[in-house]
């Protein structure tokens, strides 16, 4: 969490101040999967000045997902301890969030992170009742299968490796 | 449902991050209800609120029974699943009653519709109050719904209403899951044993006289429909019967010859079970008028 000199960010201009904004709220990290930013995730999708007062905008994962309020206090905790008070956090619905959106970067975080990573394009509907070949996260074997198509959160399943013999989670295509 | 009060946190509106306050009568009920401490509400039903009620009422009820498997499923994986579908479906309850609050502009929120209307009140299809059952019903009744919503929120997708679309364009995801999710179940257990199958079939035929009721639209509707606001859910009467049809096929499942259908739900006449099923989901807020956690 960064946590620069309270008083500084009251002397900012509106662009200097906008771009302070987005560096502290794109720290922000997911509650759930921790080595995620909301950054990496897309999840934050602007950030805008208006009369001194700062507006982060973000968009939901999934519809039911619980950390988006968490995601939210996260946002406004980080912003007052970089001294910025005046701030508020909106939730944008359209474009809808997509795992596609996962930056590379964030791909190689949750792999790193024992998580298999959503293949790129692949919406749900076109896996509809398709056969998906995930790769294990620890030993990259494609010998690996479905334990149960809901895992811990909501945006993933539970698989486990033939080879290693590693249950994982694999982040769901949305 | 509470969540952390944001300035906006709903569809893509956002309130100034303070609200001035209001004086007068106007300002005394706003603030009785936002302290949830009013006793029950009156919706000011136009069509597109209306609408979006019914929708948010049939994803909160349907949520609402699957939370009720949480810690009593058969295996552990299922609690999480049905605990998983449940939580997509308050969370497109949410979207829609926030939405519904923006409309309404009478200062209420997602919580004032789920907490503060009695039974008449609720828009909800007579489907998704039915009781949970066995397992086999639970999920043959996630299965009808399902085979709906996929094709429905496809559909919504294209709405002229940009905040249904949007809504339209995450739910859409979540059902194609739940669709495939529970059509495997439901060939797991009606080709599975002599005692699963049975618990299916039995489950099948309890619930069929609710799916009528999937495609009906009356004349507020058929006005979004005109608008190309709504989607014509009788347009969407065949692809739900060749899914359900084709997976009871697979399910070596039997589906009723009676086309006699169940009606009401969407102008509040309910059955007896949404009355408990409020009695659980609004204990907190009728018992402890303002309560907060």
């Amino acid at each position: 969490m960064v946590t620069s000199p309270a008083p500084s960010a009251g002397r900012l201009g509106p662009e200097e101040l906008r771009q302070l904004a987005w560096r502290v709220a794109a720290q922000v990290v997911d509650p759930e999967i921790p080595v995620l930013t909301i950054a990496d995730l897309g999840v934050l999708r602007g950030v805008d000045v208006k009369d001194g007062c700062v507006e982060v905008t973000i968009t939901p994962t999934y519809s039911g997902c619980p950390a988006m309020n968490m995601i939210a206090l996260e946002i406004e905790v980080a912003l007052r301890s970089a001294g910025i008070t005046a701030a508020c956090v909106r939730t944008v619905l359209s474009p809808a969030w997509t795992t596609d959106w996962l930056t590379e970067d964030g791909q190689r975080k949750l792999r790193e992170y024992g998580i298999a990573p959503p293949k790129p394009g692949g919406s749900g509907r076109r896996l509809l009742f398709g056969h998906e070949t995930i790769a294990c996260p620890r030993c990259g074997s494609d010998d690996t299968h479905l334990l149960s198509e809901f895992g811990s959160t909501a945006c993933k399943a539970l698989w486990r490796c033939g080879a290693c013999q590693e249950p994982f989670d694999y982040f769901k295509c949305h | 449902m509470r969540g952390r009060r944001l300035c906006g946190k709903g569809a893509g509106h956002a309130r100034p991050c303070a609200q001035a306050p209001l004086g007068g009568q106007e300002g005394a009920r706003r603030a009785k209800e936002a302290s949830l401490t009013t006793t029950s509400i009156t919706v000011a039903e136009t069509p597109i609120v209306l609408y979006a009620l019914r929708r948010a009422d049939d994803a909160l009820i349907l949520g609402h029974r699957l939370s009720e498997w949480c810690g009593h499923a058969p295996m552990l994986e299922e609690d999480m699943a049905l605990s998983n579908i449940g939580l997509d479906l308050i969370g497109q309850a949410r979207l829609l009653y926030t939405y519904v609050a923006e409309l309404e502009g009478a200062g209420r929120d997602e919580d004032s519709y789920a907490y503060l209307r009695d039974a008449p009140q609720y828009r909800n299809l007579l489907l998704v109050e039915q009781p949970n059952g066995d397992f086999a019903k639970t999920i043959v009744r996630q299965f009808f719904y399902s085979a709906f919503a996929d094709p429905y929120w496809r559909a919504m997708t294209a709405s002229e209403n940009a905040t249904l679309a949007a809504i339209a364009a995450k739910a859409e995801k979540e059902s194609a899951y739940h669709l495939r999710h529970t059509s495997e179940w439901v060939i797991r257990l009606g080709d599975g044993t002599q005692e699963s199958h049975a618990r299916a079939q039995t489950a099948v035929e309890e619930l069929w006289s609710f799916t009528g009721e999937l495609f009906e639209a009356d004349a507020t509707e058929r006005e979004l429909i005109k608008e190309r606001v709504a989607v014509d859910p009788a347009s969407l009467s065949r692809a739900w019967s060749e899914t359900v049809g084709g997976v009871i096929r697979e399910a070596t499942l039997q589906a009723p010859a009676s086309t006699w259908m169940q009606t009401g739900g969407r102008s509040g006449r309910h059955s007896e079970h949404l009355g408990h099923l409020l009695s659980a989901l609004q204990y907190l807020q009728r018992t402890y008028p303002g309560a907060k956690w």
